[in-house]
């Protein structure tokens, strides 16, 4: 019963979704108000993370099968596909790889760049509170004479 | 016999749970990325379908249940994105700039390519949104004139490329930090993606679900500027 009660509260967030994305005149899919509705919830404790932990571990686990239905639809469009397969085959395969280093090595690269920044700050602030600590000492011992 | 199997609503869902047992079986044995079970299960429905001559409606009859479970755990998504929110907000800079340069490059790689191809403007804006998760994307083919169906058929295959190749990438690329390894693979290969990500690490998981909803939003914007460019 607790993983069905737990797959309920999910269903009940994304049928508040559907009425969202029904509403609302955007290009927005009701999966993505669902998502932002779900991490409100979470965050102001109006949902507690026990009571769709569960559920929501096993959903995304079998995530990937979801797909499937989708992916062997291929098959029908296929043949609206054959006069233009060599441009789109190569610009599919070039575009998610290029895209995928492009994305990976800047938010990577930023990442490293903003945690030499943060070293740094440490460093100089040890630094710093090592001299004032000094200077402090010296003054004690002034201070004693 | 054949009745039974395009009338019953089980078949679908049993054929499709069936085949990615088997690429489960077959990564397990072999252990080599190609033995991806999405794509393993894909192909093998595919020639069980045609070796039995079931239509594709009749199929779906029964495996739309298992695309009906999708919304839910798209949102499901925003539980390891939940329990990550701290790192999320540490590194907010380098996640949105990472997503933002992801998309341009998707974009812009694509003018370039189809410039290169001389293909036309209905083909070029069917291409446009094939890096996004396929409810946002079909909008945006529709909303720009393209070929819906294409744009979908291509979505789906973006994701499962990516799912595949992804590992190989990071490694070839040295793309090490979890963050940076989540943001690519959601950034690139929307949910399909986002699946192996999960698979990789809960860091990586949660920041390419984030993926998923920033760069779909991003794109909605930015290719109905890139479409007056062909």
């Amino acid at each position: 019963m607790k993983y069905f009660r737990q797959f309920g509260i999910i269903l009940v967030v994304t049928f508040m979704a559907e009425v969202l994305g029904y509403l609302l005149p955007l290009p927005i899919p009701s999966s993505i108000y669902g998502l932002v509705l779900m991490l409100l919830a979470l965050h102001f404790r109006i949902i507690k993370l026990p009571q769709v932990k569960e559920a929501s571990v096993f959903l995304l686990e079998i995530m990937p099968m979801m797909f499937i239905p989708a992916a062997v639809g291929l098959m029908v469009v296929f043949p609206s596909l054959r006069s233009i397969l060599f441009p789109v085959v190569i610009i599919t395969v070039v575009s998610t790889f290029v895209v995928m280093i492009v994305a990976g090595r800047v938010t990577q690269s930023v990442i490293l760049s903003d945690r030499r920044r943060a070293d740094k700050k440490i460093q100089k602030d040890s630094l710093n509170a090592a001299l004032l600590k000094k200077e402090d000492g010296g003054n004690d011992e002034r201070d004693s004479d | 016999m054949k009745e039974i199997l395009t009338n019953s609503t089980f078949f679908g869902v049993m054929i499709s749970i069936l085949g990615y047992e088997l690429g489960l079986f077959c990564k397990r044995k072999w252990k080599l990325a190609v033995f991806n079970p999405l794509l393993i299960s894909i192909i093998l429905v595919i020639i069980a379908l045609s070796f039995l001559h079931i239509d594709y409606e009749s199929y779906n009859k029964g495996a739309k249940y298992l695309s009906y479970l999708l919304t839910p755990a798209t949102i499901c998504l925003a539980i390891p994105l939940y329990e990550q929110l701290e790192l999320l907000k540490k590194n907010l800079r380098a996640v949105l700039l990472g997503i933002l340069s992801g998309v341009l490059t998707s974009l812009s790689s694509i003018l370039g390519m189809c410039v290169l191809f001389g293909l036309n403007h209905e083909q070029y804006v069917t291409l446009l949104p094939k890096s996004i998760t396929t409810a946002i994307g079909m909008g945006v083919s529709e909303k720009l004139g393209g070929v819906v169906t294409i744009t979908v058929a291509v979505i789906i295959v973006t994701g499962v490329l990516g799912n595949i190749m992804a590992e190989s990438i990071c490694r070839w690329f040295k793309i090490k930090e979890p963050i940076a390894k989540g943001i690519a693979i959601g950034t690139a290969a929307h949910a399909v993606g986002t699946a192996r990500a999960m698979e990789m690490g809960e860091i990586e998981g949660a920041m390419s679900g984030l993926s998923i909803a920033v760069a779909g939003l991003i794109t909605v914007v930015g290719a109905s500027v890139f479409s007056f460019f062909l």
